[in-house]
């Protein structure tokens, strides 16, 4: 399979088409590999703690482990109160990180790569964490946007700045995941290409795409944790305001 | 660029929603509990035996203690013991010497005065006999009769010129 287009590898296929009332539901080769997301996360979890021993087996450490390190994360990073959100951004980092790292199997399919689906997380992320602040500073939550011991004067330029870079929020959080996977896999398309269209001496790109994967392996691994500890701090916002 | 395709979203927006709800659900409601409980009967667990371990040491502690105290008790009865015996001892030894030394002061005593009378009785003598040698001497040179008397007066000065 060489397509001629790098970017061919993030077009959508239905693979069943669904129709419900006019609306595209179909599942898709990204639904596909959501859904195979789901289950190895499910499944890893569930077998492993199956017979949670006192003295945890070398699995069962690999889970809690998993769960001690995001624990930890939304601990340090969002502070107090936070726990209640421990398995949203469980399910967030687990989720992008299977997506990441499933993405990486070959005609397997990057659904993270795909800016709807990060922009959809981030906004979840945004829209939820807005809410919570609200609901738990009513209109205090303003606060945030006005920075302490500033002149007041100062604060005509400030509010603004503090407003604009809130509401980006959901657009750098989206763009940085969608474009460092998108980055990332077009290059080793690319790569892939000329290893064919050079013939004998393909085995130059090729090991650049041997440490494009690794390198690749990494951002997924990092970019699910960046995403996952920008949610803890954005949480962190919302619950104790600066 | 196939991200830019609107058509696609709807399909994907519906499943990612899906999964991602399934998931957390999944998570939420079964996974993490069971992980969290486990963790929690490990440290459970391990707070139970430290506190355990902190009861039995705080135990130990106290046996030290009750054995420190009887030792020293022991200690110190002994002590007294050995005082008490001390003193008796040398209390007797004491008596006993103050008897010994009565008794040789008594014995002494009574010694002295027998000597005393013996020397008297001895010098009583000694001067009748001298008065008689006197007298016999004075009648054998001088053939005169002196009285006794006078015989014995002279001893008695002579002695007293003498002693």
């Amino acid at each position: 399979m060489v397509h001629e287009n790098p970017l061919h590898q993030f077009t959508i296929q239905r693979l069943i088409p669904i129709h419900i009332g006019g609306v595209d539901a179909s599942f898709t080769n990204a639904a596909l590999v959501m859904t195979l997301a789901v289950v190895l996360i499910t499944s890893f979890v569930m077998l492993t703690t199956r017979r949670a021993a006192l003295v945890p087996g070398r699995w069962q450490s690999v889970t809690e482990m998993l769960y001690e390190f995001v624990a930890d994360m939304v601990d340090t990073n969002a502070g107090h109160g936070a726990q209640p959100y421990l398995p949203f951004v469980f399910t967030l980092f687990t989720f992008i990180l299977l997506g990441n790292l499933l993405g990486m199997i070959p005609y397997s399919y990057t659904f993270t790569g795909q800016i709807i689906v990060t922009f959809a997380l981030a906004i979840t992320v945004f829209i939820g964490v807005t809410i919570i602040g609200i609901v738990k500073h009513g209109f205090g939550f303003l606060r945030l946007f006005v920075p302490h011991g500033v002149p007041p004067v100062l604060l005509i330029l400030l509010v603004p700045i503090e407003l604009l870079s809130y509401v980006i929020r959901p657009f750098t959080l989206s763009i940085r995941l969608f474009a460092n996977m998108l980055a990332g896999h077009t290059m080793l398309a690319i790569f892939a290409g000329f290893v064919v269209a050079l013939g004998i001496a393909g085995i130059l790109p090729l090991a650049v795409d041997v440490a494009l994967v690794l390198l690749e392996l990494l951002v997924a691994v990092l970019q699910a944790y960046v995403f996952a500890i920008l949610t803890c701090l954005y949480l962190a916002d919302a619950l104790h305001l600066h | 660029m196939p991200q830019l395709d609107i058509a696609t979203f709807p399909p994907q927006l519906i499943w990612l929603a899906i999964t991602f709800i399934v998931l957390y659900l999944l998570m939420a409601k079964l996974g993490l509990p069971r992980i969290a409980r486990a963790l929690e009967a490990r440290r459970e667990r391990i707070d139970g035996d430290l506190e355990k371990a902190q009861q039995m040491k705080a135990e130990a502690e106290a046996v030290i203690a009750a054995y420190e105290r009887a030792l020293a008790e022991a200690r110190q009865q002994a002590q007294q013991t050995l005082k008490e015996t001390t003193d008796r001892l040398n209390a007797e030894a004491a008596e006993r010497q103050r008897k010994v030394a009565e008794t040789l002061h008594a014995e002494t005593g009574a010694a002295e005065r027998r000597i005393a009378q013996a020397k008297t009785a001895a010098l009583g003598n000694l001067r009748e006999v001298a008065a008689e040698v006197a007298r016999a001497a004075a009648a054998r040179l001088t053939g005169a009769e002196i009285d006794a008397g006078r015989a014995a007066a002279a001893v008695d000065a002579v002695m007293r010129e003498r002693s």
